[in-house]
């Protein structure tokens, strides 16, 4: 396996810098109205607009042109998936590639286990993160623990379950659930999950080539909201490399996928009251970039988590915990988190059950004010 | 008054002077009363059991109850479709026209103390369990008045008085509820069974096995309804089953497949089932059906079949033209009552959203309501721990 992956590095031609100022979330502040962002060329190669699905499309098919033992399965996804992600890669590598399945996830995952540990890369998609689990025995018990308990003789390492979760608006209980903290406590896999169409692709194509299991959160509100350049060619970004998007003084902002661009909005918003944000994309949860936060949260004295998932037991919670283990002395304020309410997620509810941006604003003035 | 005693139970909740007026006016040609003998479209295939006849026993009166039913389904799946592209209906929302009958059939052979479980395509199971439209259309537009007060929306439609468990939102899930439900009932020792719906993409799950296997094994009476409407969401059958005979999917668990455009023949092989349950335990119906729309809201329904294959099924196969021309043939009413009958479906329909609209939204503390039972203690909380804190009523 570890030979094979290293065959990958020829084609992780571009890593973006972590320190770069990447303004990735300048496609969701048009979408929310306000341009402010440039975005950061990667070094070579030419940029497009387009949205996060082409972006994923675009990552999918350069996967499967890298590598021919790369193979993408799932519901629907021979005729270009529910949300257009796979559209045409049935048609370029064939349907022995790009299939099919029955509705049967936990069928999905578990072949998908077995096609990853002869070496291939394995491309699952689950239709909505809602639908997970019935896979969640085969992510959680076989996936996650096959290198550990087969002592590193096997692995499933080129696993990618990619997933769209979140509020669409109108999904209602069984179409807009944020299921990410149940797999953030499971060692031996890695969640990820984008912000943006130019960090989507990098990110997939990173996860996919990832030498662990992955499960890949795609933010769905944004599959067509969000439009930037992203580059055409093959890159990689890093995971659990967490970014700076907005440098602040006053309080530290953790957020990922959708949710950030709700955040930038309350930055924004706040910086107008004077305070200075400072707003982290966490990218990767597990294992999460503890050193930037921490770094951060340094600098700040203060920190605030936001997440549509419900509070309790949300993987705000996790990074609550860290951080206060590891500032304590240096926090001047509780910290706060803005997430989903400790309801199942509701249908007509759903205004009041997100953590908007109001919200998030009442929250940092609180905490600047503590 | 006869006449009134015709109009089916779906129309009651709105039946108005006017139009059981205009049902009196109607005149009939044959008797309430007379057994019309006639033969299902095509014979049904056993499986490990001997198919019931073909020939079934009716009346003018049922005739024109399945008529009025699935003509009141038909319209009320139209207008939620309207209702959904206006916006007003929010969520995910599957419509059942094309498979109107499978509902009318199966509710002719059984009484509503016999338990009913499906998925998310649930509206017409709704309907014909005895709920109102009313409680429908407020339900898939959220209001107070709905039948899961406003909570559930298109895929949580229940009704429990009359043993509707529901609709449930992950293919497959409530399949193994359905064995539940039998188990309870033949621990009660009661001469009920349970209906499990599942589609033809369900068909695929793993649960459904493990559901067979428990059925069989304690001889449940459950009666899985395999609702066979040839796409599993975007898929085709063939695309995702090896074998797509689903009615011999349960091996040693026997089966039976029916038309499911029939009415009649759904109404025979239920109540062939619900006899073969009570004596021998669970038994799988195969419905071979069809579903005009898209499997959701969010599909076209015309990417992975062609046009011709739906307007071929709408001409050929359609359940209530079947029936329509059941009644023609045997001169129980004319083509005038019958387009009226349609007429007054659509006037039913369009009263009921009406008044689903003037239905207030649920009360904003509904949001933590029902998450668990009453006098728990349990506190829900808000986005920040403070600001929005209750104590769960």
């Amino acid at each position: 396996m570890a030979t094979n992956l290293r065959r990958f590095k020829r084609f992780g031609s571009i890593f973006i810098n972590n320190s770069t100022p990447l303004r990735g979330l300048s496609s969701s502040s048009a979408v929310l109205g306000s341009v402010d962002g440039q975005v950061q060329q990667p070094a070579s190669g030419t940029a497009k607009s387009i949205n996060l699905y082409t972006a994923i499309n675009q990552a999918l098919q350069i996967a499967l042109d890298s590598d021919p033992r790369s193979y993408i399965f799932g519901e629907d996804v021979g005729f270009g998936g529910v949300f257009r992600c796979t559209t045409g890669l049935a048609e370029q590598f064939g349907k022995h590639r790009v299939f099919n399945t029955p509705l049967c996830e936990q069928g999905i995952v578990g072949f998908g286990i077995g096609l990853a540990a002869m070496g291939n890369r394995a491309i699952a998609e689950i239709q909505f993160a809602d639908y997970i689990f019935p896979a969640f025995d085969q992510i959680v018990n076989e996936a996650a623990k096959f290198r550990y308990r087969s002592g590193n003789e096997f692995n499933c390492g080129g696993l990618t379950i990619r997933t769209p979760y979140g509020a669409v608006g109108h999904g209602g209980h069984y179409h807009s659930q944020s299921p990410e903290a149940f797999f953030c406590h499971v060692p031996g896999i890695k969640v990820v999950i984008p912000r943006s169409p130019k960090e989507a692709k990098g990110l997939l194509l990173a996860s996919i080539r990832e030498p662990n299991p992955v499960v890949f959160f795609e933010p769905k509100w944004l599959y067509r909201l969000a439009v930037e350049e992203v580059p055409e060619g093959d890159y990689m970004l890093p995971l659990s490399e967490a970014e700076v998007m907005r440098e602040g003084s006053d309080i530290t902002l953790v957020g990922w996928g959708a949710q950030l661009a709700i955040m930038e909005q309350a930055c924004i918003d706040a910086e107008k009251e004077g305070i200075s944000c400072e707003l982290i994309d966490l990218k990767t949860l597990i294992p999460w970039d503890k050193e930037t936060v921490e770094a951060s949260v340094r600098k700040t004295g203060r920190l605030l988590i936001s997440h549509e998932a419900p509070v309790t037991g949300g993987f705000g919670a996790e990074i609550s915990a860290s951080i206060v283990e590891r500032c304590f002395l240096r926090l001047e304020a509780p910290v706060a988190r803005v997430c989903g309410l400790d309801t199942p997620f509701p249908l007509v509810f759903e205004p009041f059950y997100m953590p908007n941006k109001n919200k998030i604003l009442d929250a940092i003035r609180d905490t600047v004010n503590y | 008054m006869a006449l009134a005693r015709r109009s089916s139970n779906l129309l009651k909740p709105l039946s108005t002077a006017s139009s059981s007026s205009f049902l009196n006016r109607r005149p009939f040609s044959t008797d309430d009363s007379t057994t019309i003998t006639i033969e299902t479209s095509v014979p049904f295939t056993g499986h490990n059991c001997e198919p019931p006849s073909r020939s079934i026993d009716t009346t003018p009166k049922e005739l024109m109850t399945f008529f009025t039913d699935m003509a009141l389904m038909r319209r009320m799946e139209i207008a939620a479709d309207s209702l959904y592209k206006s916006k007003l209906i929010r969520g995910f929302c599957h419509l059942y026209d094309g498979q109107e009958a499978v509902s009318i059939g199966m509710e002719a052979a059984i009484t509503k103390k016999d338990c009913i479980i499906t998925a998310y395509r649930d509206h017409c199971i709704f309907l014909g369990r005895g709920g109102t439209l009313l409680e429908s259309f407020a339900e898939l537009m959220g209001r107070q008045a709905g039948c899961s007060r406003g909570k559930g929306g298109s895929m949580h439609f229940y009704k429990k008085d009359a043993c509707f468990f529901g609709g449930h939102g992950i293919v497959g899930a409530q399949v193994p509820l359905g064995c539940g439900l039998a188990f309870a009932q033949k621990y009660r020792k009661e001469d009920h069974v349970t209906f499990t719906m599942y589609g033809d993409g369900a068909a695929n799950q793993g649960q459904l096995f493990e559901a067979l296997n428990m059925a069989a094994l304690w001889d449940l009476p459950a009666i899985l309804v395999c609702e066979n409407n040839h796409y599993g969401m975007g898929t085709a059958e063939w695309r995702a089953a090896k074998s797509p005979a689903y009615y011999k999917r349960g091996d040693y668990v026997p089966g039976l497949k029916v038309d499911g455009m029939d009415a009649f023949a759904v109404k025979q092989a239920c109540k062939f089932a619900k006899e073969h349950a009570l004596k021998n335990g669970p038994i799988i119906l195969e419905m071979d059906t069809y579903r005009y729309h898209g499997h959701s809201m969010s599909d076209p329904g015309s990417t992975y079949r062609t046009r011709d294959e739906i307007s071929g099924v709408r001409q050929e196969r359609d359940p209530i033209e079947r029936i329509r021309k059941l009644i023609l043939a045997h001169d129980i009413a004319t083509e005038k009552e019958l387009k009226d009958i349609e007429k007054l479906a659509r006037k039913e329909v369009d009263e009921a959203i009406a008044k689903a609209k003037e239905s207030p939204m649920p009360d904003d503390s509904e949001l933590f309501t029902n998450v668990y039972r009453k006098g728990y203690g349990v506190e829900s909380f808000g986005a920040d721990r403070k600001e929005v804190r209750a104590t769960l009523p």
